[in-house]
């Protein structure tokens, strides 16, 4: 790795996250586990991307390695991961303190367990504001308050000093949400932030998280295995199997038209003409182990369609319109 | 807030009873009577009814243990059957003593003990977890008389650094910290410092691996602070149970040093319960027990109103 992280001078027209071939992998002693094998993606200003995909298909680790989360000791990284201009695999570790939670933030799946507990919620936000704006803790409250007002909680100021026991799970999504815009980051990351929620709060969530975005411009990154919500919240989605992207394209290109067996697979699971609030199941077979993947196509196995070629090579992408793209060998079984 | 440290402080009147009248019963429980300390076994039968009736165990055994709670409450725990001193007096006395050395051993062991259990938390499954994972199993295995022992064969018999007995020159109401005294504190504070060293090292090095587990750990380092002020977090995360855990060491420090005092004749109560014990003095073996005794409710007390000072969890229940 470099000493120093290359600066480029970010220009407002280049993509605010250009990744390219990255790869992930944990070591343990006694196994290897391929959790990302080659994941190309860009994200525009302004941009709101989900990443769809069944449990254990990488989401998580990808969105961890955007901010460089993942344990570093036991972490095999490759590839490219640069966001606003700066390439994140190679940031020293105080660039790289200086870059989580200003450039990019993140929330995460739990917000009851995303906060200390020993701490007040106010506390907790204004310490992130001091950290990165050399603020005193008195003008963090301040602006933590002027946060919890933007996420609408009511009677912000006394719900400053609760702590986060005290809150409910919605509130406290809210809490979280108001802590990472606490910097007015670039790039929010958001792994599943709903799922832990009742429908109705689920709702208003993601109302906010769009509503709010618009607002402060930034690019968002969502991370769910939820159809309806997917279509709910994005301009684009990824759909991610065994560690790679397998189709990506604009909401309405995947949603109408889907290409990969696999994404097909995902919307022939759900209730017809029913889009929200549906998990994704019903697709035979399960999810590649990850410690010895195929040398095919992660999806072979359970695909309807697949022949040798699918088991012995992976499928590159391949363009169906535009910036709709799918990675499958046997794309003309599924034109409609 | 205030109702729950309000509450918790109510709490302890009754506990103490409780506890005052085990220590009586308990004590007449044992076999043996308590009239052969002071009179020899030949005395005529009015001697003997007169004495008893100077020390009170003539009367029933409710009226005896309301007498003794009356006059213990004004600072009067009888006097010693053994020599005729005011047992408060020697309680007192022996119980400065023991306090010395229990808080010199606390300190050498939960220094090292939070600084090792850190360490290992921190770098679970590393060379150094299992260097200092051996240590604590080693302290809270090794019976601690048998390591006093080895350690006055060796500082004191062999190399003659370090006395073997006693707690320095005149009596304990000269103590001063000088090194004349000092001395003779090291050996028993280092010998009784070993359990709770090992109790909280393992304590304090599951609760930071544990906690170091948590999700809040991985948002902490996403919004970019230092790993100095994660670790501050993790902290205060640990603190409350590492404190209950200090607390309770500390307690059985002064109660359990008994086999450490008299290994080393240091002139704390442990080393008094035990000349008690077998001189059969029951005011002082009562007395003794009931102030320790109550020590340990107090030490519980402050315990727990530190612990829900830290962890605002604690008073929702
Ligand atoms: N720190 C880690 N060490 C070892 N393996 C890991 C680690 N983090 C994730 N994995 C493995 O990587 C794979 C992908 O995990 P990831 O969390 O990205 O899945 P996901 O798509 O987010 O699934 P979910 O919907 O359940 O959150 C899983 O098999 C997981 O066990
Ligand atoms: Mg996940």
């Amino acid at each position: 790795m470099n000493q120093t992280a290359e600066i480029v001078a970010p220009q407002q027209d280049q993509p605010l996250v250009q990744v390219s071939g990255l790869e992930v992998r944990f070591k343990s002693p006694d196994r290897t586990v391929h959790a990302v094998n080659g994941v190309d993606l860009t994200l525009k200003r302004g941009e709101i991307l989900t990443i769809l995909g069944e449990s254990g298909s990488g989401k998580s680790v990808t969105l961890r390695t955007l901010m460089r989360l993942l344990p570093e000791r036991r972490t095999q990284l490759k590839g490219q991961v640069s966001v606003d201009g700066r390439d994140v695999l190679a940031m020293p570790q105080r660039e790289l303190r200086r870059f989580r939670g200003r450039t990019a933030a993140m929330i995460f799946q739990e917000p009851m367990l995303a906060f200390d507990p020993v701490f007040t919620i106010g506390q907790q936000i204004a310490e992130t504001v001091c950290r990165h704006e050399g603020v005193s803790h008195k003008e963090g409250l301040a602006r933590a308050l002027e946060l919890f007002e933007l996420v609408r909680i009511p009677s912000a100021r006394r719900r400053l000093a609760n702590y986060p026991h005290e809150l409910s799970g919605g509130m406290s999504q809210r809490a979280m949400i108001a802590l990472a815009l606490s910097c007015r980051p670039r790039l929010l990351l958001a792994d599943e932030p709903t799922t832990a929620l009742d429908a109705t709060v689920q709702i208003q969530i993601l109302l906010l998280l769009r509503e709010l975005q618009r607002e402060l411009d930034m690019s968002v990154i969502f991370v769910t295995h939820d159809m309806g919500v997917a279509n709910e919240i994005s301009d684009r989605i990824a759909v991610m199997y065994g560690g790679r992207i397998v189709e990506t394209g604009k909401v309405g290109e995947i949603i109408a038209q889907p290409r990969h067996p696999y994404t097909l697979g995902l919307m022939n699971s759900r209730a017809s003409g029913e889009l929200k609030g549906q998990r994704l199941e019903a697709i035979p077979g399960s999810p590649p182990d990850l410690a010895t993947l195929p040398s095919g196509c992660a999806f072979a196995p359970r695909c309807p369609y697949a022949i040798d070629t699918c088991h012995d090579s992976v499928p590159i992408a391949h363009t169906i319109e535009g910036q709709h793209w799918a990675a499958c060998h046997r794309l003309e079984q599924t034109q409609p | 807030m205030g109702t729950y440290f309000f509450k918790r402080i109510l709490y302890v009147i009754p506990i103490t009873l409780a506890v005052s009248f085990f220590c009586f019963m308990l004590v007449h429980l044992s076999p043996g009577d308590p009239m052969d300390a002071v009179v020899s076994a030949d005395a005529p039968r009015e001697v003997v009814a007169m004495v008893q009736a100077a020390y009170g165990f003539d009367r029933p055994l409710p009226e005896q243990y309301g007498r003794w709670v009356v006059r213990a409450v004004q600072g009067d725990l009888g006097l010693s059957t053994a020599n005729g001193r005011a047992v408060t007096t020697e309680v007192f006395g022996a119980l400065v003593n023991t306090l010395r050395l229990a808080l010199v051993a606390s300190l050498i062991g939960f220094t090292l003990g939070c600084l090792f259990g850190t360490l290992a938390g921190y770098w679970q499954g590393s060379l150094l977890d299992r260097f200092v994972t051996g240590i604590a199993v080693g302290g809270v295995s090794i019976p601690h008389y048998w390591l006093g022992m080895m350690l006055v064969i060796v500082f004191s018999v062999e190399l003659s650094w370090l006395p073997s007995s006693g707690a320095g020159p005149g009596s304990s109401s000269d103590w001063v910290w000088e090194w004349r005294y000092i001395r003779h504190l090291i050996l028993p504070a280092i010998t009784l410092s070993v359990i709770p060293m090992g109790v909280v090292t393992r304590t304090v090095r599951a609760m930071v691996a544990e906690i170091l587990n948590h999700d809040f750990v991985e948002a902490l380092r996403a919004k970019g602070l230092a790993e100095v002020r994660v670790f501050l977090h993790v902290v205060k995360n640990v603190a409350p149970t590492a404190l209950a855990v200090m607390g309770l060491q500390l307690g059985y420090l002064l109660g359990g040093s008994i086999l450490v005092e008299t290994v080393f004749s240091w002139p704390g109560t442990g080393l008094l319960l035990n000349n008690a014990i077998f001189q059969r003095d029951l005011p002082i073996l009562q007395g003794t027990i009931l102030v320790l005794a109550i020590f340990f409710v107090l030490l519980n007390l402050m315990v727990d109103l530190a612990q829900a000072r830290l962890d605002p969890r604690i008073q929702r229940n």
